[in-house]
């Protein structure tokens, strides 16, 4: 893509992993690929407390009576795992780990448009993890992640101020990402990298920035409002004082349901990339892929009042919802064939980021299709507040957001670190997430249908057997979860060497050596080609 | 490493040249203010729909507020965006005692600003009605407020402290940053091609100002005074 000839890179070379050492060289450092590894190591800090939980809660489920647990640890449970998967994981997941890394790089940048910014975003996400930390030591939260007045502002008697003040401030983090974005796609591009020559990731991150920096600061008032209620005793939320909690609500998912999107976009970017170059083809339907993200940016502002249906909103806003909501189906739908129309006659390669794209496709369809029955008034009101809700939005937020992050992760691991993963044990872990993922889930989806509802500590006896099918599900997803995480550190130091580009992958962040060096390119590329020109490569180039 | 690439003064390393700086810069800050657009957003709507569950306590702690100092504030506030308007303009020309004036300018008039909203707060405390620390009105100002009911009365101060606090807070920002422009046109590090720092501090605190014009009318004069 780039004019400059590449000539063989040795292993010597300095790059921005090897230019500097020392705590100070990565506290202080505002080389956006050294801060999205930052990232990637509190993320993952954080993926596994929250996953923590989820263990302790599948195998509290085990038994009707509850096998673990009082009632009260339960709620405080599926709190913390709620609060610190979304905010602390998915939230920044992508955009603030391969986001931070590759936009520089995909667009043929030095960096981004404001590098202490992303530096102080890091910061900012920390500070608000410490706070959550803090009040987890001191005994949680049981509001459900949701922090529903007045439970939350009057009511509750645990540590609801920390935490709140924790996913406000992270607020700011998640903010201050995607303005750095926007500005970074607007202003950075290479000569040449038009706005339909840039690779579809960035249409996805371009989107979830936009929805980032729209919606962020209305949960961050929200939040900041709940505080002051619950500290001053001060009717906003509380009805007793003359508050509406509808109002928390309306507001909470004027903000909570784009962020669905915040966590779904960016992994839909890293499928396009994945497909595109494990097909040997480029997108189906390139623009109307790239537009696609831009329309779920724009629905996803239109549709909170689907979270309200049984809580009072009038009906005729439901109806409008209701609507709104199922006209997202259309630009999800349009991806998920173009997708498919990517495959066929494709030259498909099954390594370890295809297996997860592939899996996306599916889990995500299920997950999207499901989503169609709670879009309904009438279907809405026996699913919702049971397990079907909890089973439809893990299979977007697991089976699409943590599998395109996991995907995206194998498929730009060389790119990040220069060393192959073992492959063998990449595909397994794929597999191994794939079948416990499914196991875990889709009973939950009949628990729900049968009318568990969601939340409870007890339940009936004769949801025993898909409880515990669940829960066993969920101890193979754990070890799924596992095995990435050993041999992707073991690869840092012993994985084979993997050389600029060992997929054959197109896209300017290929054409540097890997690990990149400190300012990614030699000289500042100027492109001429689209983004996923495969089909002009002949086979032996690869 | 902001050094590698060898530049004009104030050229940060991710860029290829100042005119590309300057319009990332613009933007950045643009797009931040559409941020902060949605933040007062939030508040504006719940004191809109609070406004419009309870007006007759909304209307009547409206009139408990002194329209004066308000007034005075507003046109203070609007004075402080003419000088920061020019102290932008002297930058572009290449003026930096005219810079530094506008700018010292510009933080005594945010400085009155926020000294005479310090002297509504106190009133407020005065009179008791500080809602969740001091909600106890007295006297004349009781019945004033009973007849709406006192905690649909301390919603109304409440959205009253939030709305000017929050706003107080960013006049409070916009000095801290004003006085690090003063310090660095001081040092020189200001010219013709380079003066994206106080172009963007300056939309900042049009942005404030703007806010400012917004919370006079809505907290002040549509109490149903005149």
């Amino acid at each position: 893509m780039s004019s400059a000839t590449l000539e063989p890179r040795t292993d010597a070379r300095v790059n921005y992993l090897n230019a500097d050492y020392g705590w100070k060289s990565w506290l202080f450092t505002i080389d956006h690929k050294r801060i999205a590894l930052l990232y990637l190591a509190s993320i993952t800090f954080y993926f596994f407390i929250g996953g923590a939980f989820a263990v302790l809660m599948r195998i509290h489920l085990i038994d009707p009576q509850g096998a673990l647990v009082q009632p009260e640890t339960y709620n405080k449970l599926f709190t913390m795992h709620g609060i610190i998967m979304i905010f602390f994981f998915l939230i920044p997941s992508i955009p603030a780990v391969l986001g931070n890394f590759l936009v520089p790089m995909m667009i043929g940048a030095r960096d981004l448009a404001f590098p202490r910014l992303n530096l102080l975003s890091w910061y900012i996400y920390m500070i608000g993890g410490a706070f959550t930390l803090y009040s987890l030591i001191h005994g949680g939260v049981d509001t459900g992640w949701t922090f529903y007045a007045p439970y939350s502002d009057t009511y509750s008697n645990t540590n609801v101020v920390p935490v709140a003040l924790g996913v406000f401030i992270t607020g700011f983090s998640s903010i201050l990402t995607g303005l750095n974005f926007i500005v970074t796609i607007h202003k950075m591009r290479a000569p040449g990298m038009t706005w339909f020559r840039m690779p579809l990731f960035l249409w996805s991150l371009y989107a979830t920035s936009v929805i980032m920096v729209l919606g962020t600061p209305v949960l961050a008032i929200t939040i900041f409002l709940l505080g002051l209620e619950r500290i001053f005793h001060v009717g906003i939320f509380s009805p007793a004082l003359g508050g509406d909690p509808l109002l928390f609500q309306h507001l909470f998912w004027f903000y909570s349901h784009p962020a669905v999107y915040i966590m779904i976009l960016p992994a839909m970017g890293v499928i396009s990339e994945v497909i595109a170059c494990f097909s040997r083809k480029r997108i189906f339907g390139y623009k109307i892929v790239g537009f696609s993200s831009v329309a779920i940016a724009v629905l996803s502002f239109l549709v909170w009042g689907h979270h309200m249906f049984v809580t009072g909103q009038s009906v005729y806003a439901g109806l409008i919802f209701s609507v709104l909501s199922f006209l997202v189906a259309i630009p999800s739908a349009i991806k998920v064939f173009n997708w498919t129309a990517t495959l066929y006659k494709g030259s498909i390669s099954y390594d370890a980021p295809m297996l997860y794209a592939l899996g996306f496709i599916g889990l995500f369809t299920m997950g999207g299709l499901t989503g169609l029955f709670l879009a309904s008034l009438a279907t809405d009101v026996h699913l919702n507040g049971t397990y079907f809700i909890v089973a439809h939005f893990h299979y977007i937020m697991v089976g699409g957001a943590v599998m395109g992050y996991l995907g995206g992760i194998h498929f730009w691991w060389p790119k990040i670190t220069g060393r192959m993963y073992p492959d063998g044990w990449a595909r397994l872990a794929a597999a191994i997430i794939f079948i416990g993922f499914n196991l875990t889930f889709f009973p939950q989806f009949m628990l729900g249908y049968l009318g568990m509802p969601r939340r409870y500590a007890f339940y009936p006896a004769e949801f025993q057997v898909l409880n515990v099918m669940s829960s066993a599900g969920a101890s193979i997803l754990g070890i799924g979860y596992l095995i990435p995480l050993i041999y992707l550190i073991w690869s840092m130091r012993y994985g084979p060497v993997a050389g600029p580009n060992p997929w054959g992958a197109k896209g300017l962040e290929w054409q540097t050596p890997s690990p990149p060096p400190t300012e990614n390119f030699d000289e500042i590329p100027i492109v001429t080609e689209e983004a996923y020109a495969y089909a002009k490569e002949e086979p032996s180039g690869v | 490493m902001s050094d590698v690439h060898a530049g004009p003064a104030g050229l940060a390393h991710q860029f290829e040249d100042l005119e590309q700086q300057h319009e990332t810069d613009t933007l950045g800050i643009w797009v931040f203010l559409v941020t902060e657009i949605m933040f007062f957003g939030g508040l504006f709507t719940a004191y809109a729909i609070y406004r419009w569950f309870y007006l007759p306590s909304f209307e009547a702690g409206s009139r408990i507020l002194n329209i004066t100092l308000g007034a005075t504030n507003t046109a203070v506030l609007i004075g402080s965006s003419l000088t920061m308007a020019l102290s932008v303009r002297s930058a572009q020309l290449g003026k930096r005692k005219a810079l530094i004036v506008f700018l010292i300018l510009t933080m005594i008039l945010g400085g009155v600003f926020l000294g005479i909203k310090g002297v509504e707060y106190h009133d407020k405390f005065v009179e008791h009605i500080v809602p969740g620390i001091d909600f106890a009105p007295q006297g004349e100002v009781l019945q004033h407020l009973a007849p709406g009911g006192l905690n649909h009365a301390q919603m109304y101060f409440f959205f009253y402290f939030a709305m000017t606090g929050l706003h107080a807070l960013h006049m409070i920002v916009g000095m801290g940053l004003l006085l690090v422009l003063v310090l660095r046109a001081r040092r020189g590090d200001f010219s013709p091609h380079y003066f994206a720092p106080v172009e963007v501090t300056g939309l900042y605190w049009h942005f404030v100002d703007i806010v400012w014009i917004f919370l006079f009318p809505l907290l002040y004069l549509i109490g149903g005074r005149y």
